[in-house]
């Protein structure tokens, strides 16, 4: 959002700033992703040390934290089971509007190694998954990199969900 | 004529095994006197079958219907205070029957015990939970992964699968993937079976690639939005396989004949 | 108010309202502090627990049925995902019973790597079980702090296989690389810092802090013959006063050469057991600097020689057309060990972890059947919550250092 910096020098002292409301609330959203600590299985531990003292998440702007109310990504890490499709399904039903689901790990995107009876094929046959991210289990960088990748994609988005077309997708 | 796949069976096989191949056997030693399972032995007289040392272990079979007492003399007489580990094992295809097994460790002679029993299909098999509450879960596994009811056991009901699933995945005929209940367990469960034409049937083959897929995977370093169309103008062409692995050396073919008259 | 229907399934909570006056509450599965996905169901009378119901299997993958229909060497990768904290100590674990079912041992070099990597895999897991221990019970600073110097474990492994958590660094009969140049004198360091981080760092912070002590002591308690009933391993077992550990006991690899204690603890709780954890970090680093003179006095050799089994090196098969064949057919047909059943325990950093193996000499396992130490402590949850406070319900699942790779496999 460097060109909406308002340079007080330049603009003769005037603090005003001028953008669009898209661009406006997209910068704020982006800027504050709060993902819900989603911890299924081994990514959850790259997820923990993503979050932890070397990599440090906080420094963009993401905070995990434990209840669905507050959070605006997802990031499934790990494999789900068909034990726990419906509980996944149930932490996306109970996030705000608007939300982001990150599929973190080969398990997550497509079942991965585990192909067997237990296991969700792919998490995108229940939530809708906006960022893939592959990698078994996927380093803590590729973590940071597809959340930088979700803040692309919001600044991107209109501001207005409606207008979305993942909303029009909703069903897969 | 189709290939006959034997139904009793379903898991991986080799696919070419040697007409004279004979496994080997591990090789199994007998008690020696005056060792501690030869007390072991000694003690559970009345029920042993048959005995011996199998890789440092020593393995009793027993009658499957003597396996509280015989459990509990192997407690209380010769000192095995832990039940690691208790399981079945699947030999329906070939004799009709499970193979339990219960491994016992003896903490202060640091020796392993392992009590071998057979089962018939549908018959049950006495709880050990008074004796061993570890049994507790590992039973409940064995009820869930193969169907074998345990009697007197205080809380039988299935541990790793959900309460309404169908089928008992360790079981021979079970296959892999699993059959038409599980692969739309999820869907149904959720969405109802009336969201199984919108989301469609799971893709087992782990080698399908769709590269005009931007829904999934794209470059990295180069992503494009959801939906994009990169084709770049290119229409789809199905992949061409390279003509000398599709060549069908069985097909008879006149021309060859012909050059030999 | 959200409406009940197929697409957005209205879920109702569970039944409040009771005859006898206890609430029922459900603790996950997908709760911050249940260390992934264990589902309690606690019957509660005020604060106390009345019933504990632990609901497992949300991590349910099928490992069990994919052993069936996997040649061995083909199963290897899967176990790295039971223990996903230290995916070594697995590997190894499997390895080592197919090991003894084929009869074949590692050659010295190939057990002195083993030792090694199985040694920082426990100082790695230990380091975990603090970090999140402490941040169940609200020492948010001991998470950061610990987990700094298991990134430098991470390191390590990571120089030497290339992975930072699923390592697949063991192979059946020894291991694939031997130890990058100057790999053993980065450990010892590694040694010499995790040494002084938890004298001066963990056990600075956390043995004599009050609030620590208040929420640890006597919360957790097992006693030394319940343990052993419930199938209690390793810590579980040695902190409730019984010293077994299956190095000592039944000593696999080196470990009969190697100078350790085994720690015990009559505590019988929570505090006890995090003690425990902590001497045995510093068991680990002893163990790993007594390996070093070993592994440089060994032979480079790295695969045991069993053309039979085991792939001869890459470079015989390059050249000698025999080794050839035998690679190609171990390849594509998988190995065919001989008749029969093995369980073999080792003593992985949760505890007793023992593959049973059913082999009927063909190249797929007849049935594997995996011990997880992990399985048997969550069973143990049913019978030491009761009583407890739902506040120390916590602190008791952060102690049991469950993870449920291994509970539901």
């Amino acid at each position: 959002m460097a060109q909406h910096q308002v340079n007080y020098a330049s603009t003769a002292g005037l603090p005003i700033a001028l953008t669009t409301v898209d661009h406006l609330v997209n910068w704020g959203r982006s800027n504050s992703l709060w993902p819900l600590t989603y911890g299924l299985a081994c990514c959850a531990i790259e997820m923990m040390a993503s979050g932890a003292s070397r990599y440090d998440f906080d420094r963009m702007g993401t905070i995990f934290r434990a209840s669905p109310r507050q959070a605006d990504v997802m990031i499934l890490a790990g494999t789900l089971s068909k034990k726990h499709a419906e509980f996944a399904r149930r932490l996306y039903d109970q996030m705000t509007e608007p939300k982001w689901v990150i599929s973190m790990g080969s398990c997550a995107n497509t079942g991965g190694m585990f192909n067997t009876y237990a296991t969700v094929q792919g998490v995108d046959r229940i939530v809708p998954v906006d960022i893939y991210l592959p990698g078994c289990a996927p380093r803590p960088e590729t973590l940071q990199y597809a959340m930088m990748m979700l803040q692309k994609k919001i600044r991107r988005e209109s501001a207005n969900m409606k207008k979305n077309t993942k909303q029009n997708l909703r069903l897969v | 004529m189709r290939k006959y796949t034997p139904k009793d069976n379903v898991q991986a096989k080799s696919y070419y095994t040697d007409r004279f191949w004979v496994a080997p056997r591990v090789p199994r030693a007998a008690i020696e006197a005056g060792t501690h399972f030869a007390e072991v032995l000694e003690a559970m007289k009345a029920y042993a079958k048959e005995s011996y040392i199998e890789i440092g272990t020593l393995v009793i079979h027993i009658d499957a219907k003597e396996n509280f007492e015989a459990i509990k003399t192997l407690k209380e007489t010769c000192g095995y205070t832990q039940c690691s580990e208790q399981s079945a094992v699947d030999y329906l295809a070939q004799d009709g029957e499970f193979e339990l097994f219960y491994q016992f460790l003896n903490v202060k002679e640091a020796k392993r015990v392992r009590i071998v029993c057979r089962i018939k299909e549908g018959e049950a098999i006495e709880s050990i939970v008074p004796l061993f509450n570890s049994a507790n879960f590992a039973e409940r596994e064995m009820f869930d992964m193969f169907g074998i009811k345990v009697n007197n056991h205080p809380f039988l009901k299935r541990i790793l699968m959900p309460d309404d699933w169908e089928g008992h995945p360790l079981l021979k005929t079970y296959p892999l993937h699993g059959d038409e209940f599980a692969s739309w367990y999820e869907v149904d469960k959720i969405f109802g079976k009336e969201y199984r034409d919108i989301i469609g049937p799971e893709n087992r083959d782990p080698a399908r690639i769709d590269r005009y897929d931007t829904k999934r995977f794209s470059r990295v370093g180069y992503e494009v939005p959801f939906g994009e169309d990169i084709t770049e103008g290119e229409t789809e062409k199905p992949v061409e396989y390279s003509e000398t692995l599709l060549v069908d050396y069985n097909k008879k073919s006149g021309k060859q004949l012909d050059h030999r008259k | 108010m959200q409406q009940p229907n197929k697409l957005t399934p209205f879920f109702e909570n569970l039944n409040f309202e009771r005859d006898d006056n206890t609430m029922v509450i459900n603790f996950g599965p997908q709760h911050p502090s249940a260390h992934g996905q264990l589902r309690l169901v606690l019957e509660l009378d005020g604060e106390q627990v009345v019933k504990a119901y632990p609901d497992i299997g949300y991590l349910h993958r099928g490992i069990e049925k994919m052993a069936e229909n996997m040649t061995y060497n083909e199963f290897l990768p899967t176990t790295d995902r039971l223990d996903y904290i230290a995916s070594t100590a697995n590997n190894y674990a499997y390895a080592l019973a197919v090991e003894k079912l084929l009869g074949i041992e590692a050659p010295r070099r190939a057990q002195v790597i083993r030792t090694m990597l199985l040694e920082v895999n426990r100082v790695i897991s230990h380091l975990f079980f603090l970090a999140t221990h402490a941040l169940d019970v609200g020492a948010m600073s001991v998470f950061l702090y610990a987990f700094r110097e298991r990134e430098f474990g991470m390191d390590l492994m990571e120089d030497y296989c290339g992975a930072r958590l699923t390592h697949s660094a063991v192979r059946i009969g020894g291991v694939p690389l031997d130890l990058p140049e100057g790999w053993v004198e980065k450990m010892v360091s590694w040694c010499d810092k995790v040494d002084y981080e938890v004298k001066n760092t963990y056990e600075a912070l956390l043995t004599e802090n009050r609030i620590w002590r208040m929420r640890l002591e006597d919360v957790g308690v097992i006693s030394a013959e319940d343990a052993l009933n419930w199938g209690c391993t390793g810590i579980m077992l040695r902190g409730s006063g019984i010293e077994y550990d299956i190095r000592k006991e039944e000593p696999y690899e080196l470990y009969s050469e190697l100078d350790f204690d085994v720690p015990v603890s009559d505590r019988c709780d929570s505090y006890g057991r995090y003690r425990l954890y902590m001497e045995e970090i510093r068991q680990s680093t002893r163990i790993l600097r007594q390996l070093v003179s070993m592994y440089k006095e060994s032979d480079p050799q790295l695969m045991a020689h069993a053309p039979q089994y085991i792939s001869a090196p890459k470079e015989e098969i390059m050249t000698q057309n025999y080794a050839l064949m035998q690679h190609f057919v171990l390849v594509t047909q998988g190995m065919r060990p001989p008749k029969g059943e093995v369980y073999v325990p080792t003593e992985s950093p949760k505890g007793e972890l023992g593959f049973y193996i059913k082999s009927e000499g063909e190249p797929y396992a007849y049935r594997l059947k995996c011990r997880a130490p992990s399985f048997f402590h969550t069973g143990v949850l049913q019978d030491i919550l009761v009583g407890t406070y739902i506040a120390d319900v916590v602190t008791i699942i952060g102690s049991t250092n469950i993870v449920f790779g291994e509970v539901d496999r």
